[in-house]
């Protein structure tokens, strides 16, 4: 089973909820950090690294004397990474996407691949636990690549092994979000009960269901704001996996960078229950699709 | 003869100097010696995700202009026009276009050597 725990608004606990449910969880797992622009996973799990790879986006190299601006390439580009202005060959590195669409239509051989480094990759482990993260290269935009390389990683992590997967995906419901979150069995938005936390989910849950999976809420900081999260929930269908109290000593535990289910014996059994009725959830949405 | 443009936000040399470059509503392409001008719409540009700057360097290559008088440009503008050879005059704002002429005219203004404008965008 994939889990992603995804949110529309930051900041609303998905790196807590996370690291808690890695920490719980019953089965063998990787824990995944797919939020690459700013990583903090590993701040609580604490894992011991034993590689770190660099991940690098292939991207068109021209020589000039080849090259007799047929444009070609400047019309396929539509982020403008290549050009051609005025007869010159203009190449924009950092906009490239790395589609390789320049470098298969060019009639004369003119381009050949290079590439921009987008960050890097590391892995190691938590214990029992496999950890696995991206961290983006300051000054890189693109995430979505790095991700997919992430990814790859894992994909080889996994090859042939009974794990599930825990991901801890960037915020919001853009590019990112959605490339984190996509091949996922099962997705948690993490949300809080206010009217910011309760737009944000409405954005995500629309964004996210273009792709079919099962959703499922948690709401942190139970307590605090209004009940519009809840009446959103129940029209939507959308079932409440869980309520994390607004608590002083969960935000103590988290400042001190631990692990929230590892702070008490009560909130450990919440993020317990949490993980087990994942599994039912899973299980149910299971049947659901192969009746 | 030479060809300058300015960034504008509407198509006569009373309008605002728009501030913007990749983003500019559109450009005055004038004859500071004879004063005469038209406008090319930077349309294309502005409804562009990302790489409004380099779509917005092509369409002033386009024009023939030499030089660019506006506001903001950003490095990856910034370096499209340097490759063209099209100078930049920036850090313009609050003044017509014809006010952004009279002081190319005057010499008045600098040329820029690198971009004042770092961009966030993706």
């Amino acid at each position: 089973m994939k889990i992603a725990i995804a949110s529309g608004k930051g900041g609303t606990g998905k790196t807590t909820v996370s690291a808690s449910l890695v920490h719980v969880w019953p089965r063998p797992v990787v824990a995944v950090d797919l939020d690459v622009e700013e990583p903090n996973l590993h701040l609580f799990l604490k894992p011991d690294i034993n590689r770190t790879v660099p991940a690098y986006l292939e991207i068109p190299a021209a020589n000039e004397d080849k090259c007799t601006r047929c444009r070609a390439c400047a019309d396929l580009c539509q982020f403008k990474a290549i050009t051609v202005i005025a007869d010159t060959l203009l190449l924009s590195p950092e906009m490239c996407h790395g589609c390789g669409g320049c470098l298969a239509v060019c009639p004369e051989g003119a381009l050949t691949p290079s590439r921009r480094q987008l960050g890097d990759v590391s892995m190691g482990t938590v214990g029992e636990r496999d950890f696995i993260m991206g961290r983006l290269r300051v000054g890189e935009a693109m995430s979505p690549p790095l991700m997919r390389v992430v990814k790859s990683y894992l994909d080889g992590l996994c090859d042939g092994r009974d794990v599930d997967i825990i991901i801890d995906a960037p915020p919001g419901v853009s590019c990112p979000a959605v490339s984190a979150v996509m091949d996922s069995d099962l997705i948690v938005l993490v949300t809080e009960p206010t009217p910011f936390g309760n737009y944000d989910l409405q954005l995500a849950y629309r964004a996210f269901s273009e792709l079919g999976i099962p959703m499922t809420v948690v709401i942190n900081r139970d307590g605090i704001g209004d009940d519009s999260v809840d009446v959103f929930c129940r029209r939507k269908n959308l079932p409440v996996l869980a309520r994390i109290p607004y608590l002083e000593e969960i935000a103590r535990g988290y400042a001190n960078g631990r692990i929230v289910a590892d702070t008490s014996a009560h909130l450990s059994q919440m993020f317990a229950d949490m993980g087990g009725r994942l599994s039912e959830l899973r299980a149910a949405r299971g049947e659901v699709s192969n009746a | 003869m030479t060809t300058i443009a300015i960034t504008s936000e509407g198509p006569t040399l009373e309008d605002a100097l728009d501030p913007r470059f990749g983003r500019a509503a559109g450009f005055i392409i004038a004859d500071p010696d004879t004063m005469e001008y038209r406008y090319v719409d930077n349309g294309t540009a502005q409804a562009m995700a990302q790489a409004a700057g380099i779509q917005a360097a092509e369409t002033v290559a386009g024009t023939g202009a030499k030089t660019v008088l506006t506001g903001y440009v950003g490095p990856k503008a910034f370096n499209a026009l340097s490759a063209v050879g099209i100078q930049v005059a920036q850090n313009l704002e609050n003044i017509t276009v014809r006010e952004a002429i009279e002081r190319y005219r005057q010499g008045n203004l600098e040329l820029a050597d690198t971009p004042n404008w770092v961009g966030r965008g993706r």
